[in-house]
């Protein structure tokens, strides 16, 4: 990283896909980079402190609240905000699935339900416990796990039902 | 009772009803589970909201808060901020030009949406913790942020009116409340109830609630030559916040362009015009540049008002079958020094129960906040909390089921106005409810059902909200092409207006989904009212409806002058809409399309706009929407912690016209009631007057493991006096919550909780 005289540093983020430089200040979150520095604004700002989840990106394929991170530290990382989960045009699967069961009305904790969604099901399936796994070794994800690991999304407009709907359909055409 | 409004009622009495709508009794897309229209866009990060729209050389905006509930701006240093790198201006009261304080929020008339009296910026007087002192405007957001920081302010403190329960020994009956009289009452309620046998007498009190949508208010302002103004906006109201920037800035009427396609969760809290976009207009013009004022979201607890705490009184004498002698609910609720918004929490009992005498009334009282405005379901959501739990607590102490006890006590007529129910099919919701709930199964005695270390209950109560009608505007157009574009202000917010607007005209005109378009959130399209009182679909919806009687009468003016057409000899009332054009209703399949019409006559379009006249069918019938809520708790016997097993929520709310989207809402509606029973509270402190939760880390929303399974049933059945058959949904849903769960937490413990939210240590 190149931090000039001014206070500003030019680096480069890996985001969907695509190479992108920047110049911003250090201090410059990741959610902040996406949304006002590289014109990628699908990631939501709703408390900037980690509180809500609507700024959740995953990077490297694990979701972070991106309020949280500051953008200098992820250069050479890969990052998938909404706009990325779609490359072709054909919809995730769990985007299909919110659109389907409703999992939302005003849209805008959307993107990061359906980023924390899906990367949820990969830490569910990599054996990941959660609060609520009894042992230690998720079995099915019943209900309760689901809720479990899906409260650091909050959803004002109250779409918790079709959102869950939404993330068991999916699971359930996943599984072997 | 205000003389005009005793005349205007006398005249709705006298007036003929609308002809039932045809479109209640029609399925071909009103009634359908349809996908919401702006789903792709809003699963795919495409849809834009109000702080994203790219706009080359935007700067941003910061606000400084006061830090006082009240007294006087004595200096402001602003020369560290201004110093600050990336600054380019610091606005405070002393170099702000005049701006006019807007109107208070009306969709009456000139639409405006003022929230507060306060002269923000334009005066060194402060009436708020909260209120902006100054803007910092920068190259940067964090710039802006940190320069707003080191603006240092000496303030010439008085004591304010910090605290609610201080006030309240100064509250004074209001003149009115919503155009209602604060007061009604029949007999000597106080009489009878003190020489009853059978009575509960309860005190509640409900704090204040933050709406928290969770996108915070934001505004871009971007100045055009000519003194016109591009605003994008998130707003309930484009047509209000827009007339009403025109006031502000004296600007030449329609000089404001605010556009808001899409709006992150409003439930109340964007309704007025909250000052934010106000101040971003101010910043861009001292400045020459575009300006974004993104809110953080601290302040948007700062500088948003939310629900208004409550006290209040239900005393309930009954005789032993059941049957209400004598109601009594009174009570105190807050507004600001600066605004008038008394919340209607004393209307519920009004229309809910046969009751042989009654005194309801409410009172007000001001404190040094900022500005209290509605929150879904103003009034009701906190009015049923109070009322339900005490004809629960009734129900015990008579020993009838509590069901059974509101079965009992349902009215024939409207038990205040006298006048006749729209639609009220209370029975029906109750009966569906119970059913899918199993109530026959629940044991009537407390403390009688337990699940480990947990106490296990049922509770249900009734849930009330008003059918309210805005005067709105829309235009329709139908083009040569055979499609067809409606286009209204109105707003999306999530309840699926636009979605549900393109099943209406669909249906109305008889076209295929995918040939109407409808253009809304833009405040240069017809005016629609405010996205409140659960009222938009069906304004917008009798607005289109007159308008395409327009259109429909200037296509049969063109067939009329065509001696080809098939219709030639038709009149209006031997057509109808269909099949993508006009055909005869007793010949079907005689009748031309919109595009052999247009085509022939050479046009490319006829289009009418039409504003809709008041609401004179609420003044004559007393229209509700009904909600009959059953919950399960488990309450743990050593912690007092509350969790809830199911719900099943049954509604009265007239044809439901998407059963999905209307899902959501019911279930939306049930999960904001589940935070205000349990976990929510904005806390104020009473030595200062200033929120000391302003965040969502403190603010507890409800979250995915807080929300149990959640069954909606519903009536479905039209109600005959509007359009499409349809009431409101959008509020309903909380009603009736916040009492389902005390009542089932009573039924679980034997402890009745009189105070929101039921918190852990009022049940240890």
């Amino acid at each position: 990283m190149d931090v000039s005289h001014n206070g500003f540093a030019r680096i480069s983020l890996h985001v969907n896909g695509v190479e992108r430089s920047l110049t911003i200040e250090p201090r410059v979150s990741l959610l902040d980079a996406l949304r006002d520095h590289l014109g990628v604004p699908g990631t939501k700002k709703g408390c900037n402190q980690g509180a809500c989840g609507a700024c959740t990106v995953l990077v490297d394929g694990e979701r972070i609240n991106s309020c949280l991170a500051l953008a200098v530290q992820y250069q050479g990382r890969n990052i998938v905000t909404i706009e990325g989960l779609a490359p072709s045009g054909v919809l995730h699967p769990i985007q299909q699935a919110f659109i389907e069961h409703d999992g939302f009305q005003c849209g805008y904790c959307t993107p990061g339900q359906i980023c924390s969604a899906v990367g949820m099901l990969e830490e569910f399936r990599s054996g990941a416990p959660s609060a609520v796994t009894k042992n230690g070794v998720p079995g099915d994800l019943t209900d309760a796990e689901l809720r479990e690991r899906m409260s650091g999304n909050l959803c004002r407009c109250g779409a918790y039902v079709g959102i869950r709907e939404a993330i068991h359909q999916v699971y359930g055409a996943m599984k072997p | 009772m205000s003389v005009i409004k005793k005349a205007i009622e006398t005249v709705a009495h006298v007036m003929p009803d609308r002809d039932r709508d045809k479109l209640a009794d029609q399925h071909r897309f009103l009634g359908q589970p349809i996908d919401r229209l702006d789903g792709h866009s809003k699963v795919t990060g495409a849809a834009p909201f109000s702080a994203e729209y790219p706009v080359d050389g935007l700067f941003h905006a910061a606000l400084a808060y006061s830090t006082i509930s009240r007294g006087a701006i004595k200096s402001i240093d602003t020369s560290a901020a201004e110093r600050s790198t990336g600054v380019i201006k610091v606005i405070t009261h002393l170099n702000a030009p005049e701006m006019k304080v807007p109107k208070p929020i009306s969709a009456q008339g000139e639409p405006s949406a003022g929230a507060t009296e306060v002269r923000i910026l334009n005066t060194d007087q402060i009436s708020w913790d909260g209120q902006p002192v100054a803007i910092v405007v920068a190259d940067t957001e964090d710039r802006a942020e940190y320069a707003a920081s080191l603006i240092k302010v000496v303030y010439a403190a008085e004591r304010g009116m910090n605290s609610f329960e201080e006030a309240i020994p100064s509250a004074k009956k209001p003149k009115q409340v919503l155009g209602e009289d604060p007061e009604v009452t029949n007999g000597d309620a106080d009489k009878v109830f003190s020489s009853a046998k059978n009575r509960v007498d309860l005190k509640f009190t409900t704090p204040p609630y933050n709406h928290n949508a969770i996108e915070p208010h934001a505004a871009i302002a971007i100045w055009h030559p000519d003194e016109k103004l591009t605003v994008y906006d998130t707003s309930q109201f484009t047509a209000g916040t827009a007339n009403s920037l025109v006031d502000i800035f004296g600007l030449k009427k329609d000089s404001v362009r605010l556009i808001s396609t899409y709006v992150g969760g409003g439930f109340g809290g964007k309704g007025c015009l909250w000052a934010y976009n106000q101040l971003a207009v101010l910043a861009a013009r001292m400045t020459g540049k575009p300006v974004r004022l993104a809110l953080s979201r601290e302040g948007v607890f700062r500088l948003v008002g939310g629900r208004t705490p409550s006290q209040q009184r239900v005393a309930i004498a009954a005789d032993d079958s059941g049957h209400i002698s004598a109601f009594i609910h009174e009570g105190v609720t807050a507004q600001s020094t600066d605004n008038n918004f008394p919340e209607q929490f004393s209307f519920p009992p009004r229309h809910l129960y046969a009751m042989a005498t009654y005194l309801i009334g409410q009172e007000v009282c001001e404190v040094n906040r900022v500005a209290n405005t509605f929150m879904r379901a103003p009034g009701e959501s906190i009015g049923t909390f109070a009322v339900e739990s005490a004809m629960d607590a009734l129900s015990y102490q008579l020993g009838i089921d509590p069901v059974e006890l509101r079965m009992r006590n349902e009215p024939e007529k409207d038990p205040v106005s006298g006048n006749e129910f729209s639609g009220r099919h209370m029975r029906e919701a109750y009966r569906m409810g119970a059913e899918k709930f199993g109530w026959k199964n629940r044991p009537a005695a407390v403390r009688s059902q337990r699940e480990g270390e947990s106490l296990i209950g049922q509770g249900v109560a009734t849930g009330t909200y008003p059918m309210y009608r805005m005067v709105s505007a829309a235009r329709v157009r139908i083009n040569a092409d055979g499609t067809a574009l409606i286009e209204s202000s109105a707003q999306e917010m999530g309840m699926g207006t636009a979605t549900v607007q393109t099943q209406h005209a669909a249906e109305l005109l008889g076209l295929p989904m995918e040939k109407v378009q409808f253009d809304y959130g833009d405040s240069t399209l017809p005016w629609a009212g405010v996205a409140g009182g659960s009222s938009q679909t069906v304004s917008i919806a009798l607005a289109v409806q007159q308008a395409a009687e327009k259109v429909l009468k200037e296509l049969l003016s063109l067939v009329h002058k065509d001696s080809m057409s098939v219709l030639k000899s038709a009149g209006i009332d031997n057509v109808r809409m269909a099949n993508e054009g006009i055909f005869r209703k007793e010949q079907p399949l005689v009748g031309e399309t919109y595009a052999q019409i247009l085509k022939r006559a050479k046009k490319d379009f006829v289009a009418a706009e039409h504003t809709t006249g008041p609401p004179m069918e609420i003044m004559k019938y007393s229209m509700h929407s009904y909600a009959a809520q059953f919950c399960e708790v488990r309450v743990h016997e050593q912690t007092g912690e509350v969790r809830l097993n199911r719900w099943v929520g049954a509604f009265d709310a007239g044809r439901i016209l998407n059963p999905k989207m209307a899902m959501s809402q019911f279930r939306g509606g049930i999960i904001m009631g589940i935070g205000m029973a349990l976990t929510e509270e904005t806390v104020f402190d009473d030595r200062t007057g200033r929120i000391v939760n302003p965040s969502l880390a403190e603010y507890h929303l409800p979250v995915q493991a807080d929300v149990p399974p959640i069954d909606i049933v519903y009536t479905d059945i039209p109600d005959p006096h509007t359009p499409m058959g349809a009431r409101g949904i959008g509020e309903i849903g909380i009603t009736g919550v916040a009492a389902a769960i005390a009542n089932a937490v009573y039924h679980a413990t034997g402890k009745r909780v009189t105070s929101l939210p039921i918190t852990l240590d009022k049940l240890l």
